[in-house]
Parts: structure tokens; C-alpha cells; sequence
């Protein structure tokens, strides 16, 4: 008996070091990237912090650090997230509309669709940007414009606000539209009155992430020629170029300074992205339908 | 009471249809990629031998005589590449672990937000990062590092695939029945023995399918390696060294004054067409994985 | 009404008036049945249960009737049913007129993630009964037992009234397009007894209008409420498949009382089931 006891009371002496390493080589795991993205931001902010003013903001660029603003890049950004909202969310929410009421399963074109969509999502982001090289900027001989810019960005997110509208709809229960269908609605009667104002919230808060992802993307938009020094305002047919490009195009300079002044951009750029997270999560926790 | 003869509802069908249409352009995505990769790596491999082209060692579209050996540019893609996964293997697995198995609700709520913020920051501010701060970073270290190398790339986009890796491990680990545990853990097992036992092994496909992701995405990635990894296409394995990955080639001719239909223009859609091969086959292959651990627990 | 229960329910059953004729219905999933060759008449102005131990099929059949096994691909109905001596499934009947006319209650209360007020106005929104809206609204929530409650707030959530009070909602809404008949499917099995009372009180008020046909598992409640009821069990085949049967069907006090089948009486005296 009392030597029973105390085994118990020694424990496993044995797991002991084993178990802490192990430990340590987990917290160490999520410490890396939590370090890393620290560094990052001290790091940006440091550097950025005193370039972000005025000139900025409401200035074009220019040869010279101390004149140069982003101007044309931050309207940039902002006319290429209009444009991709009223063409891709539209064109995104009929897919997952069409997927989720109205496709038969069972149909082999319906289930392609779906691999399709799934494929598109796992494309590499330089690949859309050919698309707009060989069609849009070659083409049709569109040239290097901010519609190319929006239409390519917006194909690159459609995959994601197609997956993102599935599962808002999905998650509306299927007694809602028993009861609608029981009162005698058609099927677009209970899909756009009851299914999607359900579904709306999920929708929007979907949205607005593939949007962030959007207006982060460089790579596409250098394929179809944002890099060209762009001192004049944006206009939707005419060239054009985005704030990430910006960033790009300054930390490529020799001079430090431009250095600098692309780490204010950086910042202005993460502020709009921090912005817009925080406004998606706001907008999921206050309309969340509890079912 | 008599019952209605059916009404022509020929708004119903309009509705589908032209729901039907937007599904559509998907499609016409994907086959506009396809035909925009194709026709002028046709005509490129008209010009160009394939098997030069995919064995040659020496890359120089522009030069006099131009060499299209495309072996550089997937050397410089799978070094930068090997490295990313060096970072994002073994930390996503750990981070994966320790969500699953250690973390307690609270911290977890707090933390797997926290690392998808870091699949949020745009890959211009990370390729920013290193060229700007990682590699004076690791040259004060006193590794000889050139201005432009595959390392700083390659650690920094292994970073940034942390999250990649440790979302989807996770899953993995999650799905794996708890009964497993309880049955380890009756048997006077301890986390450890558990954890690397029980539950790594029986969610093994997921972790798989995961690094095969982040290998996906890391061959894809353009603009940490434009800015940090370099345009020289050295056929090097060497880290230090400045190399030129698939994608960082593609942009940077793109961005150049390449006349439509000349072999250079050309030489970007071979290599494009390369490039998606390649990240097309591992996503399937990741794909398969998935659908093989969901299938064994749901 | 000082008529009893037991008045009424024979003054009813006097007249017999048909409003559902249904021969040799079968209702198969992906080709395997259901339920199988069921023939009975449900009488207008009555309230009709089917009861039954669970699988036989009886929620199945009861969604026959206003054609909602439409909404399942891989359903697919044999045999007939007739209302008012029309053939239901025939090719050329609307099945959203059908609706309109047969309307439905479901086992869970699922009032529309919207307000009071625009639950019950969606039948008649959708249905292109535009004129007297408010008024439609108020006569529905009247009849269905629930408009002192909520008069003073239609502009709220359906969500944040109980579940009692929603499943007075769902029959309110049902009610407000005019139906002939009401097929309610368990209607208070999710329900408290206190709101289960109070909806079997409703359907004694709604039977002097309208036709009721209920799926319910507590016998008692078949007792209680309906003037026929239907017992329905489940065959096992040869090849070990299950296969849903009308086994009896008569007034229900003889169903109850004086069964002809012993399977109703082994069931009705609680032996199984």
C-alpha cells in the first residue's frame, strides 16, 4: 500500500525533459511568426513614421523624395476597389446563388463547376495577370488601364467571394425556405426574399475580405503595366498605377530616402487594410444570425 | 376550389439563366488562362526545342545567341522554395500542435487570429522586409549574404506561410476523434506521447496536404522574390547568392518594353505555363490528400 | 359553444364531405418506396390524424398533399390524390396555387428571421394579394389565437417571441392566404404542454373553417383532437426493407376503443411503439 502511494506522489520523472523541450519547441512555433510580423511592424514604422504627411497623400511622385506623395496610387487603389466591388460581387453572389439553389447536384457540369472554382482559387496571382497581358492589355488591344486593373483583380477574388457566399447561404437553414415554399413562393421568391437577406451579412463580410486580399496584390497589376510613372490622377481608362505598386516602385529606388518613403506607404496601406478587417468583424458580430 | 392551371412562370427561368451565366465566367477564366498559356507557348516551342528548353541549364532570352534553358529559373524557384518550407514545416506543424493539443479555448480565440494575421500582410511588405531589414539583418550576423539571395527571401516567405501550414494541419488534428486521446491517455500516456503518437500519425495526410500547399503557394509567390531573391538567373543552389525564380522572371519582362510576339514576349508564357503546371499538379495532388484524411473521419 | 367535443365531432362525421380522395398513393426515394399503397378520404371541415410509430412514413405522406415532396429530387410519387375531385399531380396544376389552397405547419416553429408583421404578410406579398394588407394581418394573428399578445409590437423580431407564440405565428401565416385545408406536421412536439393546449384549443376554433390534417406521436393527442384517424406501421419485406403501411383508418373513438387490426390495437394499448 504505502508503496503505491508514493509512486504516485514521485509522478514520471521520466517524461519530464522530453515533455518541456517539446514544449518549448511549440511555443517557439507560434512565437516565430508572432516575432517576425512584430519586427515587421516596429521595423515599417519606424522607418515610415515621419514620411507619413501631407505631401504624401495629396502629392504625385516625383524625382525627388522630399516632393514625392502617392497621390495617384492611393486613388488608384480606391477607384480599383470600386470598380471590383460592382463588378465581382454581382458576378461572385449569382454563382453561389446559382450553385447553392438552383444546381442539381447530380449534374457532372454542375460538379465541374464546383472543381473549377475550387482550381481558380489555388492559381497563383501572376497567373491572372497574363490573362490580362494576353487579353485585355494585348488583346483587345485595351492597353495598359485601370479597367484592366479592376477586371483582373476582380476575377483573382472571385473564387473567394463565390466560396464565401456558398457558406453564408448554406448556413440559412432549410426550414426558412420550407416555410416560404409552403406558402406558396416560387423559387426566386424564397431565394432573393428570404435565402439572401438571411444570407446578406455573410455575404458582405466575405466580400470585404477578398477585398483586402485585392488591394494588397502587386503582381498582377505590374503583368498589365501599373508600374509606368504615373504623376496625373487616375481615370478608368486611362493609366494608371495602386498603392502596392507604389511601394514597389520606391523600395526599388537607390536613394534611402525613397526606401522611406515606401515604409510610409506601407503604413498608410496596412492602416487601410486594419481598417477595413476591423469593419468585416464588427459587421459579422453584429448581424450574426444565431439559427 | 379549383386548382390553377400552371402559369407559364417564364421569370423564373430568366432568373436562372442568367444566374447560370454568371457561373459561367468562371469558366471562361479558366479557359481563357488556358488558351492565354497555350497558343504562345505553342509557338515558342515551335522555335524553341522543348527538351533544350527544359533541360538547358543556361537561361539568356536577350542575349546573342539566346539560350532557353529554363533549369536556372526553376533552380532559383525550388531553392527559395526549399527554404520557405525549412520555416513553414516544422513552425506551422508546431503552432498546429500546440492549437490543437495544448492551447487552452481562451488562448486559442486569441492566437489563431494572431497568425492569420500574418497570411494578411501584403507579400510587397514582407519582399520590403527582407530586402530592407532581413538581409542587412543577417549580413550583421556575418553571413556572407549577397544584396539579392534566395535565403532572406525564402525565410521570410517561410514565415509568412505559417499560418498556411498551421490552418490546415489543424483541421487535421482537430478531426482526429478525441476518443483516440482519451484511450492514449488512460493508458498513462502524457501530452507529448500523445500529441507526436497518436495524433500527428493519424492526421498525417492533412499535415502533408498542408506542406504541399505551402510548397503551391510558395512556387507561386512573386513579389517577396522580385524584390529580395534577385533577377540574375544563376544556376545555384547556393543561398546566398542572388537568383531569378519563374514568376520573378515573368514579372520583370513584363514590366520591360517586350514587342508583342517576339520570342522574348513568348518566353513569358512558356515559363508562365511552366509555372502553372507545376502549382496546378500540387494543388490536386493537395486536394486528394484533403479529401483522403476528411474521408476517413466524416 | 356549448356544443360538446363529442357533438361536434359527430355532426361533422354526418356529412362526410370528401375533400381529399387518395388511392393506391405510393411515395418512393431514389426508387426504393416509402411508403406504400395507401387509400383513404379526408373529410372536409375535420380534423384528420395519422398516427403511427416513427418511420413509417407518415410525415411523408402528409407533405403529399400540398406537394412539397416536389422540393426533393430524388422523391417521386405513384397513385392518386384528388382535390375537389382534381387530380393534383396532374402535368398542368401549379404547385404554388396548390400551396396557396394547402397550407402547412411544421414540427418546429420556423418563423422567418423578420418582423411580426412581415412573417404573416410574406404569403400575401408573394402571392400578389396586395389590397388590405394590414387587415389580412390582423384577421390572421385573430384567428390564430395571437394578436392580443403581439398588437403592440408587429414591427418586432419573430425571433424574440417564444416558442409557443412562434407556432402560433407559423399558423397565423398560414392562415393568412386563405387556405382551405391546414396540414400541420407535429405541430406541438416541440412545444411546452402549457402551448401545446393552447394549440390544440386553436384547432378546434380553426375546424369550424378550415380542414386540418395533423402527423402527431402522442396518441393522446390524437385522441383528443381529431374526428379520424389513420394508423399507420411499418412493413419489414422479405429483403429486409421497410416500407410504410396505412394498416387502419376509421372514427377515432372506434380506432381507439374497438380497433380492427391488431396491430392498431397493440399500438393504441401501448404494446409497441
Amino acid at each position: 500500500m504505502k508503496e503505491v502511494v508514493i509512486e504516485l506522489r514521485e509522478g514520471r520523472p521520466r517524461g519530464r525533459v522530453p515533455g518541456r523541450l517539446f514544449l518549448a519547441y511549440l511555443l517557439l512555433s507560434v512565437a516565430v511568426g508572432l516575432v517576425l510580423l512584430g519586427w515587421l511592424l516596429v521595423d515599417v514604422v519606424g522607418r515610415g513614421f515621419a514620411w507619413v504627411d501631407a505631401t504624401l497623400f495629396f502629392d504625385p511622385p516625383s524625382a525627388d523624395p522630399q516632393l514625392a506623395g502617392a497621390r495617384p496610387a492611393i486613388l488608384g487603389t480606391l477607384y480599383l476597389m470600386g470598380l471590383l466591388v460592382a463588378f465581382t460581387v454581382p458576378i461572385g453572389v449569382g454563382t453561389a446563388i446559382y450553385l447553392e439553389e438552383y444546381a442539381r447536384k447530380d449534374r457532372w457540369y454542375n460538379r465541374l463547376l464546383e472543381v473549377n472554382i475550387q482550381n481558380l482559387a489555388a492559381v497563383p496571382s501572376i497567373v491572372y495577370g497574363i490573362l490580362g497581358l494576353a487579353f485585355l492589355v494585348r488583346g483587345l488591344g485595351l492597353g495598359e488601364v485601370l479597367l484592366a486593373g479592376a477586371f483582373i483583380l476582380g476575377l483573382l477574388v472571385l473564387p473567394t467571394i463565390v466560396i464565401a457566399g456558398r457558406e453564408a447561404i448554406r448556413a440559412v437553414p432549410g426550414s426558412i425556405r420550407d416555410g416560404a415554399y409552403a406558402l406558396g413562393a416560387t423559387q426566386w421568391q424564397v431565394v432573393g426574399r428570404q435565402v439572401l437577406p438571411a444570407a446578406a451579412p455573410g455575404i458582405a463580410t466575405g466580400t470585404i475580405l477578398a477585398l483586402s486580399r485585392a488591394i494588397g496584390e502587386t503582381a498582377p497589376l505590374l503583368m498589365i503595366g501599373a508600374l509606368t510613372y504615373v504623376p496625373f490622377d487616375p481615370t478608368i481608362l486611362g493609366e494608371f498605377t495602386a498603392l502596392p505598386v507604389q511601394i514597389y516602385n520606391w523600395t526599388r529606388q537607390p536613394q534611402e530616402d525613397f526606401k522611406l518613403l515606401a515604409a510610409g506607404a506601407i503604413i498608410v496601406l496596412l492602416v487601410l487594410l486594419l481598417a477595413m478587417n476591423a469593419f468585416a468583424i464588427w459587421l459579422r458580430n453584429r448581424y450574426q444570425k444565431r439559427w | 376550389m379549383q386548382l390553377a392551371r400552371r402559369r407559364r412562370r417564364w421569370g423564373e427561368g430568366v432568373v436562372k439563366g442568367a444566374l447560370a451565366l454568371c457561373a459561367l465566367v468562371s469558366v471562361a477564366t479558366t479557359v481563357g488562362i488556358v488558351a492565354a498559356l497555350l497558343e504562345p507557348s505553342i509557338e515558342f516551342f515551335r522555335e524553341v526545342n522543348p527538351l533544350d528548353y527544359l533541360t538547358g541549364t543556361e537561361w539568356a532570352p536577350l542575349f546573342e545567341p539566346a539560350h532557353f534553358g529554363v533549369v536556372p529559373l526553376v533552380v532559383g524557384t525550388l531553392s527559395v522554395t526549399f527554404w520557405a518550407l525549412a520555416v513553414s514545416a516544422p513552425f506551422g506543424l508546431g503552432a498546429a500542435i500546440f492549437l490543437s493539443e495544448y492551447a487552452s479555448p481562451r488562448v486559442r480565440k486569441v492566437l489563431k487570429p494572431a497568425l492569420e494575421v500574418l497570411a494578411g500582410v501584403p507579400t510587397v511588405v514582407y519582399g520590403y522586409f527582407a530586402l530592407v531589414t532581413f538581409t542587412p539583418f543577417l549580413r550583421s550576423l556575418g553571413l556572407e549574404v549577397e544584396i539579392f539571395n534566395a535565403f532572406s527571401a525564402g525565410i521570410v516567405m517561410g514565415v509568412m506561410l505559417i499560418p498556411t501550414v498551421a490552418s490546415l494541419s489543424e483541421d487535421a488534428m482537430t478531426a482526429v476523434p478525441q476518443a483516440l486521446r482519451d484511450g492514449a491517455y488512460a493508458l498513462g500516456s502524457d501530452k507529448l506521447k500523445v500529441s507526436l503518437r497518436i495524433v500527428v500519425p493519424a492526421a498525417v495526410s492533412g499535415i502533408v496536404a498542408s506542406y504541399v500547399l505551402a510548397v503551391s503557394r510558395a512556387i507561386g509567390e512573386t513579389m517577396i522574390v522580385l524584390l529580395a531573391a534577385g533577377q540574375l538567373a544563376q544556376n545555384t543552389f547556393d543561398p546566398f547568392k542572388a537568383v531569378e525564380t519563374m514568376t520573378a522572371f515573368i514579372a520583370a519582362t513584363a514590366q520591360g518594353d517586350v514587342p508583342t510576339g517576339s520570342i522574348e514576349y513568348k518566353t513569358i508564357f512558356a515559363v508562365a505555363l511552366t509555372l502553372f503546371t507545376l502549382t496546378f499538379l500540387m494543388n490536386l495532388l493537395s486536394i486528394r490528400l484533403v479529401r483522403k484524411y476528411r474521408e476517413v473521419y466524416e | 359553444m356549448t356544443e360538446t367535443h363529442i357533438e361536434v365531432r359527430e355532426r361533422t362525421l354526418a356529412s362526410r364531405e370528401p375533400v381529399f380522395e387518395v388511392r393506391d398513393l405510393t411515395v418512393s426515394y431514389s426508387g426504393v418506396p416509402a411508403l406504400a399503397g395507401v387509400s383513404l378520404d379526408v373529410y372536409r371541415r375535420a380534423i384528420t390524424a395519422f398516427i403511427g410509430p416513427s418511420g413509417c412514413g407518415k410525415s411523408t405522406f402528409i407533405r403529399c398533399f400540398n406537394r412539397m415532396n416536389d422540393l426533393i429530387p430524388s422523391a417521386s410519387v405513384d397513385g392518386t390524390i384528388l382535390y375537389h375531385g382534381q387530380d393534383l399531380y396532374a402535368r398542368d396544376v401549379d404547385p404554388v396555387a396548390v400551396r396557396r389552397l394547402i397550407g402547412m405547419v411544421f414540427q418546429k416553429p420556423n418563423p422567418f428571421p423578420k418582423s411580426i408583421f412581415d412573417n404573416v404578410a410574406f404569403g400575401p406579398r408573394v402571392l400578389g394579394m396586395k389590397d388590405g394588407l394590414e387587415e389580412r394581418v390582423e384577421k390572421a394573428l385573430h384567428d390564430a389565437a395571437l394578436w392580443d399578445e403581439v398588437k403592440d409590437r408587429l414591427k418586432e423580431g419573430a425571433l424574440s417571441l417564444s416558442g409557443g407564440q412562434q407556432q402560433r405565428l407559423c399558423i397565423a401565416r398560414a392562415l393568412a392566404v386563405e387556405p382551405e385545408v391546414i396540414l400541420m406536421d407535429e405541430p406541438a412536439s416541440a412545444l411546452d404542454p402549457i402551448s401545446t393546449t393552447r394549440i390544440e384549443d386553436l384547432m378546434h376554433e380553426l375546424k369550424r373553417e378550415y380542414t386540418i390534417v395533423i402527423v402527431t406521436h402522442n396518441m393522446q393527442q390524437a385522441a383528443r383532437v381529431a374526428d379520424m384517424t389513420a394508423f399507420f406501421s411499418v412493413e419489414v419485406g422479405g429483403d429486409g426493407r421497410r416500407t410504410g403501411v396505412l394498416v387502419e383508418y376509421d372514427e377515432t373513438p372506434k380506432i381507439f376503443t374497438t380497433p380492427a387490426d391488431k396491430r392498431t390495437e397493440d399500438y393504441v394499448t401501448g404494446r409497441f411503439g
